[in-house]
């Protein structure tokens, strides 16, 4: 289910751990999963944590399937849901709202044509809301597949963004 | 020792010990939710906050380790507010319905709300819905807008079951308790998390909604589906047993049923129930009276003898019946001249019988057992034979015990497993003989009688003798599969001497909930009650090889409980007569008996069990006798009476008890497994072809649970597959799920096969007891697949 690249990075993972502790590995086994999805997913329902991808990671670690479902769902960074290829999580929580991350998250909306927690039909963006990035200094912020953090979002800022993203 | 106060009281207590123990040790309630004696600490639902002076706020009890010298106020102004506001959060997404809950009247959030709360609610928004969730046949999990999210389910499935079934999905406002999705829960001890619910959000599926418990009458009784005696709370109401709750008693069950003990219930009450007598005219079956049944049985006896002689006539009985009912049944027998009694059906060596000292039993109290500190289990499909010795057992794996396994399937024991051998059943008695030569390897000047120089010791045998050898205390135990192992004798006369050369305990987890009170009672063909010799009659393999003109059967189902289905219910139909003292009258007794006498459970009857680590426990009948039904002492002794044999003027079953466990002496001199020297032969039979392992399924093993529909709903329940290694199936050219011929004697059944990489190669796992493989013969015999058509 998930390529050998994949599991030699869980693998690598999971030897951070004593042997009988790869439950600890669960994170960084999911986070792998969910990247590979990422890169190869072509819909957005390709691109997020299946429960059969997660009964496999939980299986690959030899812990219960529950005990991985129950952090897949916990935290925010693992799309249990379809994403499109680009997601962008706009920081809406008080700091940031007081300089302009609602408005931020609102023209991005406008731009796209899609709501918070909406994907273009395209498959292309998924718009979500984000809580405190811990960037507040730089606000308005937001953060794109989860792993590049964009600074000071101003309205150009987004129109030069998005364009790269094309 | 530390010392503390709680709320104005001294008190002394160990190191380590929490609030919540120290204030419940002096009878001090302190309300909680998600604290559970039994599981881990999760500290999570904040409802057992207490003033701890010195500590600026409220502590919460349960997690809260006392300190020397510490002064606790359980119900100070601090600590009340505290809990209100806690209940008051509670509330807030819970249901305000109780009217209309199952666990209304039980329920410790309603309690507790009603204790600590207030009560009138302040909010005003919306509320939370949960969608139900669906948790097998068992559990109901459909108002999960109850629960609270004490985790108590979850950490029972993980610290208890072994395996998390049950998770905690999702985060905050929208946490959800759930079994991973498409998967029900299917733990043999799943029942439990009904009890540890503090609410009405996981309740038991087949008591839904049927009684409230203010309705319910608490009676004792004791469980009678295997060798641990679980203790036993009966509610019941308008003379039916509505519900099975656990008795604690931390010696035995602690405060846990198995499901099988939980639910097995629901099959008091079956349409199978045989609710008059019944005799056999021409093929047809005919309701009729006591008078007239007990009549037809005594010219039927009566024939018999005298056409044939006394030794034309076998006794079968369960060792699910009572002491008193086993006691007066060998008693008849043997007063009436016969003396072809046994209730080892399902054994198929009997060669210790001349070599036993005494009854056999489990060797060790089951705490003894538990606390050994190395275990090598011989022969025992564990969860599914003693699911609640199998949980304990995994506890004390998880406190050091090295558990070590002889089997012939590597099986799935939700623990750590020390050193396992996995070898086919003819090849068990050479596997133990390496252990022994392997412990004789060890210690230095020990010897044996018996000749072990031909065996290679493997290197888990090796293993296995090391964690017995050096642990300071060990136990060697033999399961239900060893006890109907064709080398049983061999493998206990071989559990026998390691033990004498280890210091090891051995014994048996015995099968029924009465096995040693069968043994005990005489229910045997070479021993008498409490091991009086007696004329020797044949044992239950030899009545059924050499068929009998007439069968008494007690509360047996032959075509289930033999070694040999198939020999057994030929012998039964070769009969003149069968004459059965039953609860039910199924198919198998239709087609094969020819006079049905309506016997009580042991819910409407008096009696004892004797549990396999020899504990007496007598109960009272709960309910009165289905329709006509009637105890089976009773039955036996005006049987007795209307034979015209003296001794059967009882008025009480204490009478019989008294008699049979001679009122007052010591049952436990009568118990030891020591078998006086017998030879043992370590050649292992060259099998070209595949050999039966032919399990009793968990839900299928007595009469009871075989008609719980509940219980048969389960996957555990579900119809035998032929199970075998790939390599097997490899060699048959056959795929996975293809219906295969299973083949034994002259008869053959068709079923699915199935792969199991964790058996041994040469072994066809293939459940007895079940009504698709009673076609099929010997439990350990030569069995050959063929492709299906
Ligand atoms: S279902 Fe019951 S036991 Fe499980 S977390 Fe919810 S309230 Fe606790
Ligand atoms: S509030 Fe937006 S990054 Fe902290
Ligand atoms: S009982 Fe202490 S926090 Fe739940």
């Amino acid at each position: 289910m998930l390529t050998a690249e994949s599991l030699a990075l869980i693998d690598r993972e999971v030897a951070k751990y004593p042997a009988d502790q790869a439950r600890s590995a669960v994170m960084s086994a999911l986070r792998i999963a969910l990247e590979e999805r990422r890169q190869t997913g072509t819909v957005p329902e390709e691109r997020c944590l299946t429960t059969e991808v997660i009964e496999f990671v939980a299986n690959y670690l030899g812990i219960p399937p529950v005990a991985a479902y129950e952090v897949a769902t916990f935290y925010n960074m693992y799309d249990m849901k379809p994403v499109g290829k680009y997601k962008i999580t706009v920081c809406t929580n008080l700091p940031c709202a007081l300089r302009g991350g609602v408005d931020t998250a609102n023209y991005i909306s406008r731009k796209l044509g899609i709501g918070l927690g909406e994907t273009t039909p395209d498959g292309k963006f998924t718009l979500l809301e984000g809580e405190c990035m811990g960037a507040c200094g730089d606000a308005p912020v937001l953060l794109l597949n989860n792993h590049s953090m964009c600074s000071f979002m101003t309205p150009e800022a987004i129109d030069k963004k998005l364009a790269e993203l094309e | 020792m530390l010392e503390i106060e709680i709320d104005g009281k001294k008190l002394t207590v160990p190191q380590g010990s929490t609030v919540i123990e120290a204030a419940h040790s002096i009878g001090t309630y302190i309300p909680h939710f998600c604290y559970h004696k039994k599981l881990s600490i999760a500290a999570n639902c904040r409802m057992c906050l207490v003033e701890v002076e010195k500590a600026p706020k409220p502590l919460p009890a349960c997690a809260t380790p006392v300190t020397d010298g510490m002064k606790v106020h359980t119900n100070s102004d601090m600590a009340r507010n505290a809990q209100k506001g806690v209940m008051e959060f509670l509330l807030i997404n819970h249901p305000l319905d109780c009217p209309i809950c199952d666990q209304g009247g039980e329920c410790q959030l309603q309690d507790l709300a009603v204790g600590y709360g207030n009560s009138a609610s302040r909010y005003q928004e919306e509320k939370r819905v949960v969608v139900g969730k669906d948790m097998g046949p068992l559990i109901s999990a459909a108002e999960m807008t109850r629960c609270i999210h004490c985790t108590r389910c979850v950490r029972f499935t993980e610290e208890i079951g072994g395996f998390q079934e049950i998770g905690m999905a999702n985060r905050g406002e929208f946490s959800e308790i759930l079994p991973f999705l498409g998967k029900t829960v299917n733990s043999e001890i799943s029942g439990n998390v009904i009890d540890l619910c503090p609410v009405g959000a996981l309740t038991s599926k087949p008591f839904r909604y049927s009684a409230r418990p203010w309705e319910l009458s608490r009676r004792k009784s004791v469980s009678p589906h295997d060798g641990l005696g679980s203790n036993l709370i009966v509610q019941v109401r308008t003379g039916q047993v509505m519900r099975v709750l656990p008795l604690e008693n931390e010696a035995i069950n602690e405060c846990w049923l198995s499901d099988r003990d939980r639910f097995s219930y629901e099959g008091l009450n079956s349409e199978e129930r045989l609710r008059v007598p019944m005799i056999k005219h021409g093929g047809v079956w005919h309701e009729t009276d006591w008078q007239t049944a007990l009549e037809y049985v005594v010219k039927g006896l009566n024939g018999v003898s005298a056409d044939h002689g006394k030794d034309a006539i076998g006794v079968l009985a369960s060792p699910y019946s009572t002491l008193e009912e086993l006691y007066l049944v060998q008693k008849l027998a043997r007063a009436f001249g016969v003396n072809n009694i046994d209730h080892r059906l399902r054994r198929s060596d009997f060669r210790g019988d001349e070599a036993q000292q005494g009854v056999q039993w489990l060797g060790s109290t089951i705490l003894e057992l538990v606390s050994a500190k190395s275990v090598l289990l011989v022969g025992s499909t564990q969860r599914k034979e003693q699911p609640l010795l199998a949980a304990r057992l995994r506890q004390a794996v998880k406190k050091g015990t090295e558990l070590n396994v002889l089997h012939y399937a590597a099986d799935e024991l939700l623990t750590r497993v020390n050193a396992g051998i996995v070898l086919p059943p003819q090849a068990w008695v050479a596997a133990l003989g390496g252990v022994l030569k392997a412990v004789l390897g060890l210690k230095e000047g020990s010897t044996t009688t018996l000749d072990v120089s031909a065996i290679d010791v493997s290197e888990d045998a090796a293993r296995i003798a090391a964690s017995l050898v050096n642990a300071e205390s060990a136990a060697i135990v033999l399961g239900n599969v060893a006890q109907h192992h064709p080398d049983f004798s061999q493998l206990l006369m071989l559990a026998q001497e390691i033990g004498r050369l280890t210091g090891a305990r051995f014994g048996l987890t015995t099968e029924a909930g009465n096995s040693v009170g069968a043994e005990l009672a005489g229910a045997l063909p070479k021993r008498g009650p409490l091991g009086t010799t007696v004329t020797a009659g044949l044992n239950a393999r030899e009545m059924l090889a050499s068929p009998r003109k007439a069968y008494v059967l007690l509360n047996t189902e032959v075509e289930f409980d033999s070694y040999d289905s198939q020999q057994a219910v030929a012998a039964m139909k070769a009969a003149e007569t069968v004459i059965a003292l039953s609860a039910y009258k199924g198919q198998g007794l239709l087609d094969y008996a020819d006079v049905l006498l309506p016997i009580a459970p042991f819910t409407e009857t008096a009696g004892t069990f004797v549990s396999m680590e020899g504990r007496v426990q007598s109960f009272n009948g709960v309910v009165r006798p289905l329709g006509e039904a009637r105890p089976a002492w009773k039955v036996l002794r005006v049987l007795g009476n209307m034979l015209g044999l003296s001794g059967f003027a009882y008025d009480s079953v204490e009478e019989i008890r008294g008699e049979c466990l001679k009122a007052g002496t010591d049952v436990s001199a009568n118990l030891s497994n020591t078998l006086s020297s017998m030879p043992v032969d370590f050649s292992v039979a060259a099998t070209a072809g595949l050999i039966r392992a032919g399990e009793v399924p968990m839900y299928h093993a007595d009469a009871i649970c075989r008609r719980s529909p509940p219980l048969q709903l389960t996957a555990e329940a579900a119809a035998p597959r032929a199970y075998v290694h790939g390599s097997v199936l490899q060699q048959l050219g056959l795929e996975e799920g293809a219906a295969v011929v299973a083949v034994q004697g002259d008869s053959q059944v068709t079923l699915p096969v199935a792969v199991d990489n964790r058996l041994a190669a040469g072994v066809v796992r293939l459940a007895c007891a079940h009504p698709t493989t009673v076609a099929l013969g010997g439990l350990f015999d030569r069995i050959e697949l063929k492709r299906g058509a």
